[in-house]
């Protein structure tokens, strides 16, 4: 193939085009630059599973504040993989992010039920960790999330920090990586 | 104030101003409750169009009464009163005022599930904040909240 402009120009060069097969000079390409990883399955699936934490969108009261400002772009959830989901069934972690009634605890209790496993939770703020404010005089407080469901992180503060929710997040990080599909523990 | 009075006064002939309240208040029978309150929404010179809150208090085991405020707001005149109502701690009950201001349907609910007063002819008398099968009125001077509540330890 050569250009042939049509007023001759001679400034203006032909460019040769690679004759060989694409799907062998794609392999060549990134095999040659490294781009082949040797790992283990736990490994493998431990880092997908931890970088697509999918949280269930789910708030109960103040805290849920700062979680939905942990989705937004200064702090940006997204980046760690993390897009809420408007149905447990396709949830990976719930997020208990506020004060938990006694009303409220069979929903809680049949959200967490809905999800599939494996299935995380995170207690946001003081409320969901032991009742916070609500400890003493609180006759309606579930006094902790964790009298109602097993729990994996506790986040605290009155509410958290989206840094400290995120800070939780990380945690939960460290606590996926540590798993392994074969042994159960 | 003497306005209001005579116009309650005619449906409750035993109804008396309460003294140093704002607003103004009047203690009236629970008999004769529903036609006052019906006799205030109609009379063309209060209007009161609006219920605005229903309170319950419960006085203790020692003084043995509860009561019923209700607080009306008129919004043509901008006028506001208050009714109260005074009940026996054992026997609680009040006629509903559904009938004549239909936001009084949740208002007492909420007062029967805080203080288990009883609202007669209510449409739909059931527990509005606490689930329904919870034991006890939170805002009673003796209330002791149960040890557990479908298995989970109330306490901290």
């Amino acid at each position: 193939m050569s250009a042939t402009p049509a007023n001759n120009d001679q400034s203006k060069v032909s460019i040769p085009v690679t004759q060989e097969d694409p799907s062998t000079f794609a392999y060549k390409e990134s095999f040659g630059n490294s781009g082949l990883i040797i790992t283990n399955i736990d490994n493998l699936f431990n880092w997908s599973r931890l970088s697509s934490l999918f949280p269930m969108t789910f708030g109960i009261a103040c805290c849920a504040i700062e979680f939905m400002s942990t989705g937004t772009a200064p702090y940006d959830m997204d980046r760690l993989g993390m897009v809420p989901r408007a149905t447990p069934r396709q949830s990976d972690v719930m997020i208990v992010a506020g004060t938990v009634t006694f009303k409220m605890a069979d929903r809680i209790r049949r959200l967490y039920e809905q999800m599939a496993e494996p299935r995380y939770v995170i207690s946001m703020g003081s409320c969901a960790n032991c009742g916070g404010p609500y400890w003493q005089h609180g006759y309606h407080v579930v006094k902790g999330v964790d009298r109602i469901i097993p729990v994996d992180i506790y986040v605290p503060g009155c509410p958290p920090r989206p840094e400290a929710l995120i800070g939780g997040i990380l945690k939960l990080h460290e606590k996926i990586s540590g798993e392994s599909l074969m042994k159960h523990e | 104030m003497s306005d209001f009075l005579n116009i309650i006064l005619k449906a409750d002939d035993t109804a008396a101003a309460v003294p140093n309240c704002t607003p103004v208040t009047f203690l009236v029978t629970s008999k004769k409750l529903t036609e006052v309150a019906h006799e205030l929404h109609v009379n063309p010179q209060t209007y009161f169009d609006q219920l605005s809150c229903v309170t319950g208090i419960d006085n203790g085991p020692d003084t043995s009464t509860m009561e019923v405020i209700y607080h009306l707001y008129s919004i043509p005149f901008n006028l506001s009163l208050a009714l109260k109502v005074i009940l026996s701690r054992k026997d609680p009950v009040v006629p509903t005022l559904s009938s004549v201001w239909k936001s009084a349907d949740w208002l007492e609910r909420e007062t029967f599930d805080m203080y288990g007063i009883i609202f007669e002819r209510h449409p739909d008398l059931r527990r509005i904040l606490m689930p329904a099968d919870w034991e006890g009125f939170p805002l009673r001077k003796d209330y002791k909240e149960q040890e557990r509540y479908r298995d989970v330890q109330v306490k901290y």
